[in-house]
Formats: C-alpha cells, structure tokens, sequence
C-alpha cells in the first residue's frame, strides 16, 4: 500500500484543527484532519455550544417565572430537562454536520483515528481498519484539553461530574456543589440554579471568576449570593467521602481555608481547571517540549521539533475556541510563507455565559498598574442607562481601563444583560489601535446598553453625561 | 481558475508604481510567498510576493512601466490549467480588454493594460496630500515621541502604520549600536527594525526613506558625470546686512536664508543653470525652485522654496522655516518635497568648511555650502582678515557645460559679496 503524503495534517477537529485545516486548504495545501471522536471538538460538541443552548432554557425559564413583573400573566412553568437536553444536543449536531460540509467543501481529507507521531514527518493513524502510516511536510497538534481531574472525585455520570456530564443531565440536583468558579464553573452553577438546584461554589481563590477584573469579581460574588448560591471564596476541599443514602450517592466534602465547614451533596461538579491532551501523541521521543501537560510553542505554534506545531487549549492559556481559531490561522500562514503577526493575548475577549454575563478584552485595571501603567478609569452603570431600565435588566457595569499618557484603551470589562455580545465594540477599539478620542468621537445608538460603553469612556475623562 | 494579480498600493499614498523586474517569468510554477517581482515608487522598493499559489500565465504590464495601483499586472493559472482566455479573464474583472489578446471581433482597445475606469477615476480623485494611514494610538505616540511617519511602510493591514511600528522607530532611533553583545535589552527590538547578533553589530532594517536615499543617490553618483567648481565668498558685507536687519526685526533672518535668495536670483539671470536633464529632453525650469536640504531623523529631504525669486527675503525665511519644522515631524505633503530645479545643501552650522554634495537628479546641479570663518585674504596688496565662506558647485556635464556653471558662480558670488542686490 502506497503512503498518502500531505502537505498538512492536523491531529484534532476542534476550533483550532479544524479552522487550521480550511486555511491551510485556501491557501492550496494537501491536507488531512484526524479527529478520534467528533468534529467540532469539545467546543462544539460538550463546550460552548450546548452550554449556550442549556442556558437559553435557563434564561427563558427566567423570563416565564419573571413575566408578572412585565404585565404577562402565565401559569407556573414546568422545567422538561430531557427535552432542554435534547434541544441542546441537537444543536450540537447540527453544527457538527456543518463542520463535516465545510471539510467536504474544501477538500480536506478527514480521518476518524487516532494520530500519533512516528518520526520524520510520518504519523502512525489507527483507525477502525487497523493503523496506517501518513506522511505531512508539516503536522499540527490541536487535540485540545480536558477537565483538571480532582482526587477521589473521577466522574462517573453518577454523583460526579465534569463539564460532559454536566451537559447530560437526567436529573436536577438537590444540592450541586461546583468545585471551582471560573468561567465553565459559573456557567453550570447558574444554569442548575436557574433549574431550582441548591448550588454551592467552592473556590481556592478570593474571588469569583479570579481572572476577570476585581470590581467584576465582586459584583457577580454579590449578584450571584443575591440570587442564593452559597460562595465558599478562598476556600479548597481536603477531603471527600462518598455513602449511599436511600439508593442516591451522598457526597460529604471537607473544606479548608476561609471555610472549614463541611458540605453535603448529591452531585459534585469539577471545574478546577484543565490539562493539556499530551499523550499517546508520540511527543516523548520528539523534542517537543511540555510545560504543566501543556506543549511549549512559539508566537506561531512552532514546538521544539521541526515540522510539528501545536495550537489551541494544548499550547496554553488562555482555553478559549476564538483563540484556538485565531492561532490555527496564523500557525498556517506561518507555514505557507506567508507573514501573519503573533496573536496579542490582550486582544483576545473572553466571556462568562452566567446570569448576569460577564465579558472582558484586554487588561484588568490591577494588571495594568501592575505593567506599569499610570491609569485612567471610567465606570458606568446600567442602573442609569434608559434601555437597560426598559429591559429590566439593571444590574452590572461597564468598566474601561485607559493609560493615562497615551490614552490607549488597555481593558475594558463589562457585567450584565447580553453584554458577551457587546464586548467586540472594545475589542474592534483596541485592535484599531483607538484612544479615548474616537471612542468618545463613536455615536452610539439610543436607545441601547451599548451607550454605557460610550459613558464608561466619557467617564475616565470626567465627561460622563448621564451620571 | 484563473486569477488576476492586480498592481498592489505599496506605500501607503502611491497612485502608481513601477515593476523594476519581473523575478518569476511565464510558465513559473509560483508557490505562496514567492517573489514575483520588485516594485517601486518614489519611496520604497519592495519584493512583491505572491498570496496565492498557481502557475504564473501571463505578464501584463512589462518591467520599467508605471502602472497605476488596482490595474492589472499579470494573470496566475491554476495548477494544471493551461489554455486561459486572457481576454475573458479581464472582461469577467471588469477590466478593459488587453490588446495583442482580445479576439479579432473585439472592439479596437485602447491602450494596452489600460486600467477598469473605475480604477483611473478612483485614482485620479485620491487627494496628491499624501494620506498616511495611521492608526489614531500611533499617530499619537508618533506625535508624543517626535518621529515622523511620511514615508514610513506601517506592518497592518494594507500597510497601516500600528502602535508596534511607532515602538520599533522609537527603538531604532534609541538604539546605539556601539557594543551589542551586552544589549539584552534590545532583545525586543530584534523581531522588528533590528537584528541583535552575536558579532559585535546590529542590523537596523532599512527604512522606505533610508531605501530612496541610498538607491537615488547611488544612481546620481554613478550615472551623473559630476564636476565640481569651488568659490570662496567674502560674507563681510552680507553679515553686516543681515545684523542690521536681525537688530529691527523679531524673525531672525539666517545666512542660508541669504543663500537661497542669492542662488535664486543667479538661477533667473542665468536660464542655462536652471535645467534638468532626463533622457529625452533638457528641461528648462520656468522658476526657480529651490529644494533645501533638512535633516531628519530618518534621513535627509528637501523641501522646496517656490519661486525664491519672487518672493522677499523675509518670506523665504519664514517658508524655509515652516517647511523645516513640518519636514523634522513628518508633516510635509509629496508636492512639498518633490520637483525643485536646484538644491542646496548648507553644513556651515557644523563648522564644515568645504564639501561637495551628490546631485539631486533630475536636478542638474547643487551647492554645497561650508561655515563662514575669519580667514587671512589679500586685499589691495595687503594681508587682511575678512569672513570667508566656501561653496562648491556641483554640476551635471551632460546638462550644463563649465563655462556656463563658472559664469553662474561667478553671479551667485557678486549677489552674496553685495546682498543687496538681491534685496532689491
């Protein structure tokens, strides 16, 4: 049998292989993805996407129980998991076929295997027909991340659950306790409480969502008590035991730190970060180099060995799908000669799909004193922004950080109703390069949340007009 | 299919450039990022490289023509395809029909690689003022830091210039490459306008300025048949004249002001000295245009004094004034630099007592000026001390023959030993 050669092959069909594998196409490469499982990766398949559509039922289960307050009068609404289940698995699928014609159209050769590294620009790729040997000129690594495991606390579908469970769900918990309140943490901690769950949150650090600017933090700590989770800030589990209890698990979870108390639970929920998918690649007799189970790349996804590249949540932080796309397409046009600039990781947004939303691009105001900055901060809240009034939506703010000197927009942060799809107007501000001046000179519409976005800005300089 | 590759905007305020050579020929198999050619303008020369793959068809537009941006230049095949409607390919782009390719039927083309009339009127409309495109935090830093962006080939899209630009200039202004092996703080600016290395030196990469400077000026040095004719000029009367006017007057009036003024009044006597030579024809200049060389720092430019001759000395000064400060920030608009009939180049106020400079062509001459100092002269028979200034005139011998540059100095010199003259 003759050896396929490809000028590219991409290990993983997530957002970074695959959108690796459509520009490598465009720009005429031979090209092949390998993907052991789904197209479409964690992103599509058990991340963004169906936690977006489980949340739609929560915000819309919101809205029905929430509808006296606007004049609508409707009976009590009856939650139907396995059918919110079922929607959100169907989006999923949906999209999955669409990645599956974007690799028809560009004439990308998929491969369902498992790839691992044989040297020389050879993978050894074992599919359900036995294992094969490809050759590529060069080879992409984007086989992505997984939940951080947690000792004694392996999911099982059961009682313990990680982010794939959690989009499973045949049952609401009595009591969830989510370990860990990063983005992926209080996105399942605020669709559970929508579903009437008791929710506990337990996180090492002071603070929820403890990449996110300090003032975000604290109000979404504040937003989400308010709502009636239980916050454990600053606080780590020790120990956890499990017994049977009238045929359901019981979970009973030590605290240490701030808290020391000790939590009961019938589903506990890990969301303490993620690891690299690192092995069975073959990278051990390669000079790759790892890094904490994530691979060591340079500005264009270039590891230690020639030839082989990595992207996405394998290289690093931050684990968001927008960034694993992004590199894949400077990764490969690096390849093809052609020359692409190196991802600015302050120009990445980030969103958090709770309730209320949270969405940020660029530096925190701490980070920015701490790069040295002499800062500038404007703040504007939607309690005084006349659409958000109208929507009744009035918690949260927007936050934005300038330097001084410069007046360079260096972060803006935002909390509250539908702010995940506002925050792109900072992040087009930041990489136009615009200062406060056009941000100020920027008309925007009335009547919309996004005029807070305007008034933060006027804000910094002392020009705000509705406050 | 096939692809039209059109005349790429190299610098950012370039209506039309100039393939100087075509690197690939027809029939080249041409892979993404490959070199097809090198274009230039009046500013820059740069590798075009191709963005897509293919096999290159068919060349349009021949090396040495100057082709407006947006026309076509050549048409690249896909793999395998062999047998391309040129004509069709332009019909379908809504370009004009190339001659020498168009079916017999076709209606009579106009000129070949004539471009879409979109294009010329979009280009015709594009303002002469040269736009820099900028990104507003640059512009400002660029403002903040006094670096000059005219010229500057920016690294965003369609050459913008961004934030990492300004922070690269800056560097490379800052950077003193004396003793780089214990540079590890240039380490940031090795990824951009220099290169750090382990053998004792930098690599600072070439600005689009730094690029014209040394190719037009390599050009003159090696084409133009330079001679040169020196003059000492007794500036006693002229000093005198010019504290007389300084002690009345807010604006100081400068030696060099006197210079351009005494040049331009020798330019108008003497018609023969006001030419430029291009390969067809000598051009005789109308006014007297005089550029002025300012260094910056990115490099030497001139700016132009229109028709000196005409104007008061005071005004002259004023304008050269202007035209230095907005040239030293980069503010100067093409038709400020571009397109004087003489140029002067003054390193007097560096103590420089003679020199002879490099003509700017298509100029055909240039006057190189040292400082003026108190030298021993012989005056009626008697050793004397007056203020000297030496000049030197360089001339083009394919424009201008050496008794008419001799009579020409010989004016210039009576109109700067008896300045008022000049004035009046």
């Amino acid at each position: 049998m003759t050896m396929e050669n490809y000028d590219l092959v991409v290990v993983g069909g997530g957002p970074g292989g695959y959108v690796a594998a459509i520009r490598a196409a465009q720009l005429g490469l031979k090209t092949a993805l390998v993907e052991k499982a789904q197209l479409g990766g964690i992103c599509l398949n058990w991340g963004c996407i169906p936690t977006k559509a489980l949340l739609r039922s929560a915000d819309i289960l919101r809205l029905v129980k929430d509808a006296g307050r606007f004049g609508v009068q409707v009976a009590a609404p009856q939650i139907d998991l396995a059918a919110m289940v079922k929607r959100s698995r169907d989006v999923a699928g949906q999209l999955q076929s669409g990645v599956t014609y974007l690799m028809k159209k560009n004439k990308i050769a998929v491969i369902a295997g498992h790839a691992r590294l044989a040297g020389g620009g050879k993978l050894d790729v074992t599919t359900a027909n036995g294992v094969s040997t490809i050759s590529a000129k060069h080879i992409i690594l984007a086989t992505g991340a997984r939940a951080r495991p947690l000792p004694g606390l392996t999911p099982d579908g059961e009682s313990v659950w990680s982010y794939r469970e959690a989009l499973m769900p045949t049952r609401v918990p009595t009591h969830l306790v989510v370990v860990g309140a990063g983005a992926i943490g209080i996105e399942f901690a605020s669709f559970y409480h929508a579903l009437g769950a008791k929710v506990s949150v337990v996180e090492m650090a002071e603070r929820v969502l403890p990449v996110e600017d300090e003032d975000i933090s604290r109000h979404m700590g504040d937003a989400l008590r308010k709502q009636g989770m239980q916050l454990y800030l600053g606080s780590r589990l020790t120990s956890s035991s499990k017994r049977r209890n009238g045929g359901v698990d019981e979970w009973t979870l030590q605290l240490d730190g701030r808290h020391k108390e000790s939590l009961t639970a019938d589903v506990v929920l890990t969301a303490a970060g993620i690891v690299g998918n690192i092995e069975e690649l073959g990278l051990e007799a390669t000079a790759v180099k790892i890094d904490r189970s994530h691979v060591v790349t340079d500005a264009y996804g270039a590891t230690g060995e020639p030839g082989v590249y990595a992207i996405g949540d394998l290289a690093g932080a931050p684990w968001l799908a927008h960034k694993a796309s992004h590199e894949a397409v400077i990764c490969v046009e690096k390849i093809a000669g052609m020359n692409p600039h190196a991802l600015d990781a302050t120009r990445i947004p980030a969103c958090t799909y709770s309730h209320p939303q949270v969405a940020s691009v660029g530096l925190t105001e701490a980070q920015a004193k701490a790069n040295g900055h002499k800062v500038r901060i404007g703040t504007f809240p939607l309690a005084v922004n006349g659409k958000a009034i109208a929507l009744g939506a009035t918690g949260g703010f927007a936050k934005v950080v300038f330097d001084d000197a410069s007046g360079e927009l260096l972060g803006a942060h935002m909390v509250g109703e539908e702010v995940t799809e506002m925050i792109q107007g900072y992040a087009i501000a930041r990489e136009l390069e615009s200062t406060e001046a056009e941000l100020m000179e920027t008309v925007f519409p009335h009547p919309t949340v996004s005029e807070s976005m305007h008034e933060a800005v006027l804000a910094a300089y002392g020009r705000a007009l509705h406050i | 299919m096939a692809i039209l590759i059109r005349m790429p905007e190299i610098a950012a305020n370039a209506t039309s450039a100039v393939i100087k050579e075509w690197s690939r020929k027809e029939g080249d198999s041409i892979r993404i990022g490959e070199t097809l050619a090198e274009i230039e303008t009046d500013k820059a020369l740069i590798e075009f490289d191709a963005d897509q793959a293919g096999i290159l068809g068919k060349i349009l537009a021949p090396a040495g023509k100057d082709i407006e941006v947006g026309a076509p230049i050549a048409v690249l095949f896909a793999e395998g395809e062999t047998s391309v409607d040129i004509a069709a390919v332009l019909a379908a782009a809504g370009v004009g029909t190339a001659s020498g390719t168009a079916p017999a039927a076709a209606p009579a083309p106009a000129a070949p690689f004539a471009p879409a009339p979109a294009v010329s009127a979009t280009a015709q409309r594009a303002p002469a003022g040269g736009r820099v495109f900028v990104s507003p935090l640059a512009r400002r830093l660029a403002r903040d830091r006094g670096i000059g962006l005219q010229g500057v080939q920016g690294s965003g899209p369609h050459g913008r210039i961004v934030k990492r630009d300004v922070d690269a200039l800056a560097a490379a202004t800052a950077s003193k490459p004396v003793n780089v092996n214990a540079a590890a703080t240039s380490t940031s600016v090795a990824s951009s306008a220099s290169k750090a290395t382990d053998a004792g030196y930098v690599e600072i990469a070439h600005s689009g300025m730094r690029r014209t400077i040394a190719r037009r000026l390599s050009e003159s040095k090696s084409t133009i048949p330079h001679f040169y004719l020196s003059a000492a000029c007794k500036m006693d009367k002229l000093m005198a004249l010019r504290a007389e006017i300084n002690a009345g007057s807010s604006r100081k009036i400068s030696v060099n002001d006197f210079i351009v003024k005494a040049v331009a009044a020798a330019l108008k006597a003497s018609p023969q000295m006001n030419v430029g030579w291009t390969d067809s024809a000598l051009r005789q200049y109308a006014q007297a245009d005089i550029s002025v060389a300012v260094s910056t720092d990115g490099g030497l430019i001139t700016p132009v004094v229109r028709a000196a001759d005409s104007k008061s000395l005071s005004a002259v000064s004023a304008e050269i004034a202007d035209l230095a400060a907005r040239a030293r920030s980069g503010q100067l608009a093409p038709e400020e630099y571009q397109g004087g009939s003489f140029t002067i180049s003054n390193l007097g106020m560096f103590g420089v007592q003679e020199f002879s400079a490099i003509i700017n062509p298509p100029q055909a001459a240039i006057l190189a000026v040292g400082t003026t100092s108190q030298q021993a002269v012989v005056a009626d028979g008697a050793i004397a001390i007056a203020s000297v200034m030496n000049v030197t005139l360089s001339v083009d011998h394919r424009a201008i023959d050496g008794a008419v540059a001799a009579q020409w100095l010989a004016l210039f010199q009576r109109h700067i030993e008896h300045p008022l003259s000049t004035l009046i």
